[in-house]
């Protein structure tokens, strides 16, 4: 059989940042991004959901290597993002604002090309319960 | 790059499926216990999804402010504490959620303009949901 499976793995992680651009004075600052502009941070636990795509492996019965899945979350985004201050200790965000939008594609980045027997799917990052943002790597 | 962003709110309204062209019977059999002339409510959550490419400078698709703005004032004030039965678009429209997901799928297609809108996706209990893309494509 040639069905494409797609298979979707979590993990939370804590974070904190802020929205600032240096390119805008302080009011565009304060109107554009609100409160998230306190420059103090403030935090939310993400929820991450990688979902890969690929055929049923006939002899393993796997779609992928869950245990490298889980390998490669750990290190590339969980080592790097929970418990920081993205804006200061994730070097993407030195130079771009860790929006949702922003962490999703940084998530996509980190991943895509470590992942060996896999091919990436989607990115979601859920901010909030009421919040999240899809990646699939589209230009 | 092009990226998707969700967004889910809450509204509660009460509704009745009844439509005058069945007979009562009739109305009873398709309905079920939807068909209660006293009607009965729901805790609505709809999930709006729009898409766009992420802006350099702001890092965002479009202002979340914005688009809560929009909706707040748009649909959430629209149906909120309402019975779905007696507002104008379901005067001649049974008020099931495949009708309000493209009502509102149309509310806001055609008055938010700030990113493209992909979905509309209502939940009227936990056990059932209804989507509208506004075209016949499959969903993501």
């Amino acid at each position: 059989m040639n069905s494409i499976v797609y298979l979707t793995r979590k993990a939370e992680f804590a974070a904190s940042h802020f929205y600032h651009n240096p390119d805008f004075t302080p009011e565009e600052n304060q109107r554009i991004f609100g409160k998230c502009n306190n420059p103090n941070g403030h935090g939310h636990n993400y929820l991450l959901e990688v979902t890969v795509k690929g055929q049923v492996d006939p002899r393993t019965g796997f779609v992928v290597d869950l245990k490298q899945l889980k390998e490669v979350m750990s290190k590339e985004v969980l080592d790097a993002m929970d418990h920081r201050f993205l804006n200061k200790e994730v070097p993407e965000f030195l130079k771009s604002i860790p929006t949702t939008e922003n962490l999703a594609i940084a998530i996509w980045q980190r991943m895509a090309p470590k992942l060996k027997t896999a091919e990436l799917h989607r990115v979601r990052v859920y901010e909030t319960q009421d919040l999240f943002v899809d990646f699939y790597g589209e230009a | 790059m092009k990226a998707y962003l969700t967004r889910r709110y809450w509204f509660a309204a009460s509704h009745r499926l009844h439509n005058d062209v069945f007979s009562d019977a009739e109305n009873r059999t398709i309905y079920g216990k939807c068909n209660n002339p006293h009607g009965h409510g729901h805790n609505y959550a709809i999930e709006v999804t729009v898409s766009g490419p992420v802006d350099a400078g702001t890092g965002m698709i479009c202002n979340l402010v914005d688009l809560d703005g929009f909706v707040q004032k748009q649909v959430l004030m629209r149906y909120d504490r309402q019975n779905l039965n007696v507002l104008p678009e379901f005067a001649q429209a049974v008020p099931t959620t495949e009708n309000l997901c493209i009502g509102i799928y149309e509310l806001i297609q055609s008055g938010f303009a700030l990113a493209h809108l992909e979905r509309v996706r209502i939940e009227e209990t936990m056990m059932n949901s209804f989507e509208y893309s506004g075209t016949s494509e499959p969903l993501r």
